[in-house]
């Protein structure tokens, strides 16, 4: 009989999430492995559902770009299988959500602490910049190629940033001593 | 040397390269998983081709959608492109977006301010 109780907080965990989803306008959750294939179907699942909404075509290449900015960063962390803990580096979390104004592309994942410092400034430098200063540093991170480094996220930020013109929103939390969750919102307003 | 021909998937452009008239052209999405596996084979045909290029060299780029790990490999091509004019050949860049696409048009105005080399723009109708 316990397990009927358990099931039962189950569906009342489900139901709540369900309102969540609802309350927040949450149109796509996943949580798992984020690898090319993931990334490719949630693309093309999202842009089918923009296209049902007669979505202008430009909104939907830029919700497109930037999931597949986002989840790029996250799969291709799973290109350094020597490091035990990697495994769980190209798992995560990925939400859309969108309202009448703007859509908005999550992604949640694990990272080593000492990349906090690194991104934090990354992104903070990315949003203190307006477009004539992204599209210079764009150039100059093009023209100098760090794109294979693990920092090569740089270009994919500066990129969605100058393409949507709203600033990149992040949060890390703490997991333990050495990792925490990093999250990333990117907004795309609706009206361009 | 033999042509390079590579047929459009689903996150990789098509590719259709003719040493004999000098018609070059990408076109598509271009989004591989590993881009320097995919842009390997192309450069280095690339490089190739610019030893011995046909008397005009029209590159074509006809692409809906670059990731930015390929935008890298974009310039890449076109600083061969560049190589290539420096040593006296004629070469001529063709960048259609679509219509719709200001990201697009702007990525081709923007390449053209990062080599030497002729650039013509032209909008189309998707």
């Amino acid at each position: 009989m316990s397990d009927i109780k358990l099931n039962k907080g189950f569906l009342d965990f489900v139901y709540d999430f369900y309102k969540g989803m609802k309350e927040h306008e949450i149109t796509l959750a996943y949580e798992g492995e984020i690898n090319h294939q993931i990334m490719k179907t949630f693309t093309s699942l999202a842009e089918g559902n923009m296209s049902k909404n007669d979505e202008s075509e430009l909104l939907q290449k830029k919700v497109y770009h930037v999931m597949v900015e986002c989840l790029q960063n996250i799969s291709k962390h799973a290109v350094h299988p020597e490091d035990e803990a990697d495994l769980e580096y190209n798992r995560g979390i990925f939400l859309i959500s969108r309202n009448n104004k703007v859509y908005n592309v999550t992604t949640g994942n694990v990272i080593k602490n000492e990349r906090i410092i690194y991104l934090t400034e990354l992104l903070d430098h990315v949003n203190s910049l307006n477009r004539e200063q992204l599209n210079e540093l764009y150039k100059k991170q093009l023209r100098e190629g760090h794109l294979s480094e693990k920092g090569g996220a740089g270009l994919g930020f500066i990129d969605i940033r100058r393409k949507t013109g709203e600033e990149l929103l992040y949060k890390f939390l703490p997991l333990s001593g050495t990792h925490a969750f990093f999250l990333l919102t990117s907004t795309i307003p609706r009206n361009f | 040397m033999d042509n390079l021909i590579l047929d459009e998937m689903d996150d990789s452009p098509k590719v259709k390269f003719s040493h004999e008239n000098g018609k070059l052209e990408l076109s598509g999405k271009s989004l591989p998983e590993d881009v320097s596996t995919f842009y390997q084979p192309i450069l280095d045909w690339l490089t190739e081709y610019s030893e011995t290029p046909a008397g005009e060299t029209e590159f074509t780029f006809k692409l809906t959608y670059f990731n930015t790990a390929s935008s890298k490999l974009i310039l890449d091509i076109l600083s061969i492109l560049e190589k290539m004019k420096d040593d006296g050949r004629k070469v001529v860049v063709k960048w259609f977006y679509p219509e719709y696409d200001e990201d697009m048009r702007d990525a081709g105005q923007e390449y053209s301010e990062m080599v030497d080399v002729p650039f013509e723009h032209f909008s189309y109708n998707p």
